[in-house]
């Protein structure tokens, strides 16, 4: 792997950039692997990472049906945090944001992780209540929340209107180690770190089916690529999850929707962090070529069109020029929809299934980006032992019939 | 946005729906004799069809009428919209 550093920028920079070499082999698919990962987003590249890097596992392969990074991946609006409700979820989040914060040094890449403070606005004596205890209960976590009046608010992120709306803002909860970070550079920097380590990466390659032994477990995938033998297999597809699991038999409690993002033209720097309003349904941030990164809501239907209704980022666009009247003359340049997967209970799930050998990561329904590294670090343990890493285990997929939900609607902070 | 056909009312924008989840998924006749698999099966578990998906709509701003549909998820076109306890 040519490693990158000052250095070497300056000195490819002088020659007139010659010398790269590219940053992954374009592998062709073996006979056979010990791990199969069927998936190549954030997730499931870091999870290809993880194994080869902490379990020594180098006999792997993830399969991606169209390009790296191409699904939910690159289409996110790149929000990190790690606020949640529940013990089990301020866990496994904050497990990813500490990863996070030295991952750019770890993979020898630049993710342009930036903690440039993530901060959730109340509009409603409810919203207050629900967001205090929120903070409460992170801060007995040991995850970093605190309280702003509105004033602090708007001194912390001046574009903010606080008054004079429809619904002013009563204050607002503030994760200062919350942030944004480089969609595309995610999958690439695990791609090119896992290549680095013998992992083949196989892009263009559908999985067509999973083919069991006579016991019942997995014994080969079936791609468009060929036959490819492996007794672990993990399915990290996102909002195709159900679709790849059905080809096992196994039935997940998901759903997929659209959800959409949209982006403004570029503008010089505006906007100083990131801003979420569930209440009104707008979250916002400035990406480090100046566009606004928007996100919209998801459809109310079922859909696997990577589109959505025009109504919906319509509603978040409003709620944008509602709360900074500076953005109305703004265009938009993109807009566009990533198939989502959805539990009932907001959280992911991450295990082994009934199938042996056969393991799942899914479920980020909304806000899978900012789990990426600490949700294939555990997974990677979890297919390396056979057995859930502590951090997992909670999410195990037993837990619907068990009743164990761990009920984060406050994934979306959501009265409870 | 949707243009969904009502089987009361004919043709309608979708902001007058409110989707109903998956169609045709039977509550257990005995729930007290389901073990916890079955009942979460019922509660949770779902097709998440990858094309012709049978689906509940309920006409919310309109006829407040449940009916079903079969909407292909891949490209969000309409096959039929049916009154429940009809076939499509």
């Amino acid at each position: 792997m040519q490693r990158f550093s000052a250095f070497t920028l300056l000195k490819r920079g002088l020659s007139g950039q010659r010398g790269w070499q590219p940053q992954w082999r374009r592998a062709e698919p073996r006979s056979g692997y010990d791990v199969v990962i069927v998936g190549g987003g954030g997730h499931g590249l870091g999870t290809a990472y993880y194994l080869a890097r902490a379990h020594g596992l180098t006999r792997v392969a993830v399969l991606e049906k169209g390009w790296i990074g191409g699904g939910n991946t690159g289409r996110n609006t790149t929000i990190i945090r790690s606020n949640y409700l529940f013990d089990e979820s301020a866990g496994l989040y904050d497990h990813s944001l500490k990863l996070w914060e030295t991952l750019s040094q770890e993979l020898n890449y630049n993710v342009m992780f930036s903690p440039r403070g993530v901060m959730m606005l109340a509009h409603t004596v409810h919203d207050v209540q629900v967001s205090r205890r929120h903070v409460h209960a992170n801060r007995a976590n040991g995850v970093d929340n605190e309280w702003l009046t509105p004033r602090e608010a708007q001194e912390f992120c001046p574009p903010l209107s606080i008054s004079d709306i429809r619904y002013p803002v009563l204050g607002a909860a503030l994760q200062r180690r919350g942030g944004t970070a480089r969609h595309d550079a995610v999958a690439w920097a695990y791609a090119r770190a896992a290549d680095a380590l013998g992992v083949d990466i196989i892009e263009n390659c559908e999985v067509t089916g999973i083919r069991l032994d006579s016991h019942g477990a997995v014994s080969a995938v079936e791609s468009s690529r060929g036959v490819i033998e492996a007794q672990r297999v993990g399915v990290v597809a996102a909002g195709n999850t159900s679709a790849v699991m059905k080809l096992a038999g196994v039935r997940l409690p998901l759903e997929s929707y659209p959800l959409q993002a949209l982006v403004s033209e570029p503008v010089k720097p505006v906007f100083p962090c990131v801003v979420m309003s569930n209440t009104i349904h707008a979250y916002i941030s400035q990406s480090d070529k100046g566009e606004l990164v928007i996100g919209a809501g998801t459809d109310a239907y079922n859909s696997y069109t990577q589109r959505g209704g025009l109504h919906i980022s319509s509603h978040a666009l409003e709620a944008v020029c509602e709360l900074f009247p500076m953005f109305r003359r703004l265009r938009m340049l993109r807009n566009w929809g990533g198939v989502v997967d959805v539990t009932p209970d907001r959280s992911p799930i991450i295990g082994k299934t009934p199938v042996p050998g056969l393991y799942v990561n899914c479920g980020w329904g909304t806000g899978g980006f900012k789990a990426t590294p600490g949700s294939a670090h555990v997974f990677a343990h979890t297919i390396a032992h056979g057995e859930p890493h502590p951090l997992n285990a909670p999410f195990r997929i037993e837990r619907f019939a068990e009743g164990n939900l761990i009920d984060e609607a406050a994934a979306a902070a959501v009265a409870h | 946005m949707l243009l969904i056909i009502c089987p009361y009312c004919g043709e309608r924008p979708e902001l007058e729906f409110a989707h109903g989840g998956e169609a045709h998924i039977q509550r257990p006749r005995d729930p007290s004799q389901c073990d916890a698999q079955e009942w979460a099966s019922f509660l949770y578990m779902r097709n998440n069809t990858k094309g012709v998906y049978a689906e509940r709509w309920r006409h919310a701003h309109g006829c407040g009428k449940f009916f079903n549909a079969l909407r292909d998820t891949t490209t969000d076109r309409f096959v039929a919209t049916y009154r429940i306890g009809d076939r499509p």
